[in-house]
């Protein structure tokens, strides 16, 4: 017995991509981001992320600002890595100003800026989880230990979120008299965090399942992209600009860059809990050195008055190379502040990595770019 | 007086009051078993991530079931303007009453049990199919994409895991020789069928926790991708009938798995008990079932969809024909007892093998459209 007619193939079919609106408010978009997927069935074929719903016009507000009120803006535009932020900030001013920072200020500005590093990659790796489908669990390992670094800066900054610690010229004020009984504290509820986090993830059949080959990236295609920061050392590329081009004081520590081996979003994770104990490390040695002594430059007037010029002033943030270019036209203000995003750049090569995957690939993808979107629209 | 009421009741001759008396007390318990579990749930999720739970309502938060009861009870019943009226109305109904049904027959010890069925076991597991038509139609009646996509999800997933679920449960019968669930529950009085059937009982478990859509088969209810998939729209009383047959499945499977593999309210060992201590056995034995499911929610992530169905189709499937095999040479050919435990037993740990294999193998084929764009 033959059959007389053809089934029809697939192909034939009548049928109809579908467009879905993952955000602006989705559980899983970290923020006000929308992506409108374009989906075969459960294959993404478009992806068009779309941005712009936490634009505050940071940039432009700053240029009424004095520099010193400029900082406020810094917290809130990289508002997971504040520290991270202002340190770039206030050094492309010094630079700009010439002005010398004491010792003691940067190392307490590295120890900050580290322990701040650590905590922007537990919010990732907590958030990472719940994307990837843990019911919570890897949330509130991390947040756990996100608190007491959090305690941490409350108890030296007097806030939880909006430090504006850091200043042209060194601190704000000094740090209290328990300043290293308490970092140790904090170092070593971190310690024990981070070996639960990988306990709980990397080995996991499913999250090996879920990520590795996903999404790989070759470094020559990172770097046409302008992908930074972890993202970049995923695919295997030894790139850190606190060792490439040491700002601060990082040429005195002794740490070691991690990288992956195919920029997927296994590598993507493992790199940044690598750096994780990187930063831990970064920070014993900081409080070993740390000296006695102003925590501000002297001669400091009441306004700071930048001499005219223009400045770029780049730094490793937790999310990549965050950029401050500030120019100057010899005000109290500057004339034009720019900021370099590093989760811009790495958002706008979304597409790329996104299309002919899953829809649940999509998410994870989206989730391993570890964004802030106050940062990305500014 | 009382006690007269009382043996009309319970001790009567009447087959018509007999059965509703039974159907009563089950009636009466299942909606008391999803508060408690609803309340079990929060508190050992919260245990697990280090939190207290819930501690507000009542002593150590016990009342919070009735909270949330009261709470879903009063809030508005919303339906979507575009939705598909009848369709969306009416699938939570159609999703929790095949649960309710399957109850009929569960028995809970020798005695508890609306009916005792000669075909029990296949009654539950042909009457909790249906459940998969109501997602369905939550899912399309919803008019949203996010359920559509749910919905087709629950529907791909709850039918494939359905045959290794079946076929484990039809390699018991085949040791039982009986598809009664209170024969299959007689006939492990001296060792539990666990042990002739290792490899069938990790298949029924891995297919049980993906008919139940918990982690890490979540797929269809997905929060961070589909927002809670099919019952995305659902408010109120309808969210809650659904919410109410997730947990209603989670005792189904849990007594189920008690009773044909974990011998049921058998003492090990082969002691006569009385009905207090039946109780307390098939309690013991369903809460180690939902405390594992519950252990499985926390700490692990989702699979993703071709993923779940190969997982299926290429090693579950396949397994569960192996059980039955083995099962059936050994009762054609009339090998002892221990032969049954020995050979699966040796499947069971190739089946582990192979998952485990499976998820720490490097790299993961490419989807089709990817391979198609030579992206890869």
């Amino acid at each position: 017995m033959t059959l007389d007619y053809e089934l029809p193939s697939e192909r034939e079919l009548d049928t109809v991509d579908i467009n879905v609106n993952v955000g602006p408010q989705h559980p899983a978009t970290h923020g006000v981001f929308r992506m409108v997927l374009t989906i075969d069935g459960e294959e993404v074929v478009d992806v068009d992320p779309v941005i712009g719903y936490m634009h505050r016009g940071a940039e432009k507000l700053s240029e009424n600002c004095d520099y010193r009120q400029c900082i406020g803006y810094q917290d809130r535009s990289e508002y997971l890595a504040q520290f991270n932020a202002e340190h770039c900030f206030v050094m492309a001013v010094e630079k700009l100003a010439g002005l010398e920072v004491p010792e003691r200020a940067e190392y307490i500005r590295i120890i900050l800026a580290e322990l701040n590093r650590i905590a922007s990659h537990l919010m990732f790796v907590g958030a990472f989880g719940t994307d990837i489908g843990v019911f919570g669990t890897s949330f509130m390992y991390a947040f756990r230990d996100r608190e007491t670094i959090q305690d941490f800066f409350e108890e030296i900054t007097g806030e939880r979120m909006m430090y504006a610690y850091f200043r042209p010229g060194g601190l704000a004020w000094d740090v209290p008299d328990d300043f290293e009984e308490r970092c140790q504290q904090v170092l070593q509820a971190v310690n024990g965090g981070i070996k639960d986090l990988e306990d709980l993830l990397l080995d996991n059949e499913v999250v090996l399942a879920r990520c590795r080959g996903i999404s790989p990236i070759k470094p020559e295609e990172a770097i046409n992209w302008g992908l930074t920061g972890p993202m970049l050392r995923a695919t295997g590329l030894k790139h850190d600009l606190r060792r490439a081009e040491p700002y601060s004081i990082y040429d005195r520590f002794q740490f070691d860059i991690p990288t992956g081996i195919q920029g997927d979003i296994y590598d993507r994770l493992t790199v940044r809990i690598a750096e994780m104990r990187e930063s831990v490390r970064i920070v014993e040695q900081a409080l070993d050195q740390l000296p006695a002594g102003p925590i501000m430059a002297e001669g400091m007037k009441r306004i700071l008055r930048v001499p005219p010029g223009e400045v770029y002033m780049r730094a490793e943030n937790p999310r990549g190379e965050y950029g401050v270019y500030i120019v100057s036209k010899g005000a109290d203000k500057p004339y034009r502040l720019k900021i370099r995003s590093s989760c811009f750049s790495n958002l706008s090569a979304l597409r790329n990595m996104a299309v002919g995957y899953y829809v649940a690939d999509a998410i994870i993808i989206l989730g391993s770019l570890d964004i802030v979107l106050c940062e990305v629209d500014r | 007086m009382i006690a007269d009421s009382l043996r009309f009741i319970f001790q009567n001759d009447n087959a018509w009051v007999d059965a509703l008396v039974r159907m009563g007390i089950i009636a009466a318990l299942i909606p008391l078993a999803v508060i408690v579990l609803t309340y079990l749930e929060r508190k050992v999720i919260g245990r697990f991530q280090m939190r207290l739970g819930p501690m507000r309502v009542g002593p150590y938060g016990t009342l919070q079931g009735v909270a949330d009861t009261v709470k879903l009870l009063t809030k508005e019943d919303l339906r979507p303007q575009t939705a598909d009226r009848w369709t969306f109305e009416l699938a939570p109904f159609v999703v929790v009453v095949p649960v309710f049904l399957a109850f009929v027959t569960l028995p809970f010890t020798a005695d508890l049990f609306v009916r005792n069925l000669e075909l029990g076991l296949f009654f539950i597991l042909a009457v909790s199919g249906v459940s998969i038509v109501g997602f369905l139609m939550a899912g399309w009646g919803s008019d949203n994409k996010y359920a559509l996509l749910g919905g087709v999800r629950a529907a791909a997933q709850l039918i494939s895991y359905a045959i290794p679920f079946v076929l484990s449960v039809l390699a018991v019968a085949m040791v039982g020789q009986s598809l009664n669930l209170v024969e299959l529950v007689d006939g492990q009085d001296k060792v539990p069928y666990i042990a002739w059937q290792p490899l069938a009982f990790f298949i029924f478990v891995i297919a049980g926790l993906a008919e139940l859509y918990r982690q890490p088969f979540d797929i269809p209810v997905a929060e961070s991708e589909v927002v809670g998939g099919p019952f995305v729209e659902y408010s109120g009383i309808r969210w809650s009938l659904f919410q109410m047959a997730e947990y209603l499945n989670l005792v189904l499977i849990s007594v189920l798995g008690s009773l044909i593999f974990l011998g049921g309210w058998n003492w090990p060992g082969g002691n006569e008990v009385g009905p207090a201590l039946q109780v307390f056995l098939i309690v013991v034995k369903a809460s180690g079932f939902i405390l594992f499911f519950m252990w499985m929610r926390v700490s692990m992530p989702r699979l993703r969809i071709d993923q779940l169905m190969a997982f299926c189709w290429q090693v579950l499937l396949p397994l569960a024909f192996l059980q039955i095999i083995i099962n059936g040479l050994v009762l054609v050919y009339g090998w002892p007892d221990w032969t049954l435990g020995v050979l699966s037993g040796i499947a069971a740990l190739a089946a582990v093998y192979i998952t485990y294999r499976g998820a720490h193998r490097a790299g993961v084929p490419s989807p089709r459209l990817r391979r198609a764009r030579g992206a890869v």
